[in-house]
């Protein structure tokens, strides 16, 4: 029996909703569900709008084509099944749309996105639009292989437990050779941190190639690794112009012994990112992911993609370490939304609540967690505060924290490593580390001289809890 | 200012003071309360790539008392005193090692 639509064809423009909007569909378990927030441009009905959002993402374009009557448009087509206003924002809406599974391509981050936040997001209709929120079906997310190795398999490859681990960036971020660069390494490393991490922006300039860089910190995991008895890594960062460059380097990480190495997802491109995320996984190696870019994504409240889903994403694409943002110091709000997402990162299976911006109920069907990372901005006062809010899953990064110490690099480790003990071995016999942060710091400051220069030379911080609560 | 010297380290709680036996019970019902199942191991050497150290007897499970814990490390601790000690401790929800915490050192207590 022939469709409505294949009654006969029609040439010219119809309005989208006709097409698109369709409040009445409840969307299946397999469909790709997105929220978007949007802003119509003046006299474009919000119905109108949002079916067009669906029709420019998924089937439609500005005109009907009689190819389109070749087709089964209904099992096609992205439905725009629901649009609520924003409270208290003038002409701001929510749309809820479901895409249809077959859309996709298996395995292809690359492709979802492609199609998503694709040419829609200069659509004229449009004032402005963001992607909020993605839920990814699990049969769409099974076929994904995710991080190469997730949290468990990297505490039990590193031999570390029941606490966050340390990290820190080695500075200044340009200019040191290759020698100097890894005898800072050492330093930190000796002092006790987990990890150090190469800067974004190295990668193989004039005055330190990779490869000198790829050696000296070997040699300074090597040596840390055996005075002090404990497992340490540093991320080599393997980003490069092009993908066979960053296997190359990849591949010699991997020759040098080294544990893990490290990767720019949005530079780079998801593409390259899935393919590292692969060869890690082929090879033991973790893959730690750093996100420059990502604020010219999701920083505007109005327009882009929120990070949440940037996330998700990675998530699917692969990494082990994803860097997150470290909420002390920033507004409530950002706490709230920041704990989502870490929750999207780590957890199996997360319930939709929208008063931290988890639109979706989200399952991952096992596939493994990505750590936390914050990272920037913080020292050692702030480590109650940090671990209280990451928990032991996460990797605090101490840059300047660390290497700001004034007696150097090593005794800024100590002091961070005594001061993170000091927390988690505090929050496990029960005591408040928001209320009693200060005293537990100043208590081991006292037996631990790298501590006390530490407390003394950065400012304690005093935190509002107060607000917490409303959260 | 001051040189950072040279020592040996366990991973977690090892840049603390040795934790006392109060303090080994504090972290043990932690353990407890969060559902973990306590385990006992010691090696004669404590090397970054040695995963598995030696199991003193089995892991405590349904350990309701850490003081049945603390019990077994001393006996432990008795009968390999020259031996490092370290708590393990096992979610068996998330299938997997959670805690790792040293006990002992040879030469120290």
């Amino acid at each position: 029996m022939p469709k409505t639509q294949a009654a006969g064809y029609q040439a010219g423009v119809k309005d989208y909703k006709l097409t698109y909007w369709t409040p009445d569909y409840t969307p299946k378990d397999t469909d790709l569900l997105a929220a978007f927030r949007f802003s119509p441009q003046p006299g474009v009905p919000a119905e109108e709008a949002g079916a067009a959002i669906a029709a420019e993402s998924s089937t439609g374009t500005w005109t009907t084509v009689w190819t389109d009557l070749l087709t089964d448009m209904d099992r096609y087509k992205g439905k725009c099944y629901h649009i609520e206003p924003i409270a208290g924002e003038e002409n701001s809406y929510f749309a809820f749309i479901a895409y249809p599974l077959d859309l996709f391509e298996e395995g292809s981050v690359t492709n979802i996105l492609t199609s998503i936040v694709g040419n829609v997001f200069g659509f004229k209709a449009i004032r402005s639009l963001r992607l909020e929120d993605i839920r990814f079906p699990v049969a769409l997310v099974k076929t994904f292989q995710g991080p190469p190795h997730g949290i468990q398999v990297e505490r039990d490859l590193l031999n570390k437990y029941g606490r966050p681990m340390l990290g820190c960036t080695i500075k200044p971020k340009l200019g040191l050779s290759a020698k100097n660069y890894g005898r800072a390494v050492y330093e930190c490393l000796r002092g006790g941190l987990d990890f150090t991490k190469d800067d974004e922006n190295i990668n193989s300039q004039p005055f330190q190639r990779w490869r000198d860089r790829f050696l000296f910190v070997a040699d300074a995991i090597h040596k840390s690794q055996a005075e002090t008895g404990e497992v340490k890594g540093h991320y080599l960062n393997v980003t490069a112009a092009t993908a066979e460059e960053m296997m190359k380097r990849a591949e010699f990480a991997k020759e040098l012994g080294m544990p893990i190495i490290m990767h720019d997802f949005l530079t780079a491109g998801f593409t390259a990112n899935t393919s590292l995320a692969k060869w890690c996984r082929d090879n033991g190696v973790l893959l730690h992911i750093h996100r420059a870019m990502h604020a010219v994504i999701d920083r505007q409240r109005n327009h882009g993609i929120h990070f949440r889903v940037l996330a998700k994403c990675l998530r699917l694409s692969g990494g082990d370490h994803l860097h997150s943002g470290t909420v002390v110091g920033k507004l409530e709000g950002d706490k709230a939304s920041t704990l989502g997402f870490v929750d999207l990162m780590r957890e199996d299976h997360i319930e939709a609540d929208r008063s931290r911006g988890v639109f979706f109920t989200q399952d991952w069907a096992s596939m493994p967690g990505v750590m936390p990372v914050a990272s920037g901005g913080i020292h050692v006062w702030h480590m109650p505060a940090l671990v209280e809010i990451f928990g032991d899953d996460s990797v605090l990064q101490f840059g300047g924290g660390t290497l700001g110490h004034p007696w150097g690099n090593a005794p800024g480790a100590t002091a961070n490593r005594v001061a993170l003990e000091a927390c988690v071995q505090a929050r496990n016999e029960g005591r408040d580390l928001y209320r009693e942060g200060g005293d537990i710091l100043r208590e081991a400051g006292k037996w631990s001289p790298e501590l006390a220069a530490a407390l003394d030379l950065w400012k304690e911080i005093k935190f509002e809890f107060e607000t917490m609560d409303k959260l | 200012m001051k040189t950072l010297s040279k020592e040996r380290r366990f991973e977690t709680f090892s840049y603390l003071p040795p934790l006392t036996d109060r303090q080994i019970v504090a972290q043990i019902d932690y353990m407890v309360e969060q559902g973990y199942h306590p385990c006992i191991e010691f090696n004669e050497t404590a090397n970054p790539e040695e995963h598995y150290w030696t199991m003193w007897k089995l892991p405590l499970f349904d350990c309701s008392s850490s003081q049945r814990v603390l019990d077994e490390i001393r006996e432990c601790r008795s009968e390999y005193s020259d031996c490092y000690i370290r708590v393990a401790g096992f979610d068996n929800i998330k299938q997997c090692q959670t805690v790792s915490f040293i006990v002992h050192r040879p030469g120290r207590y």
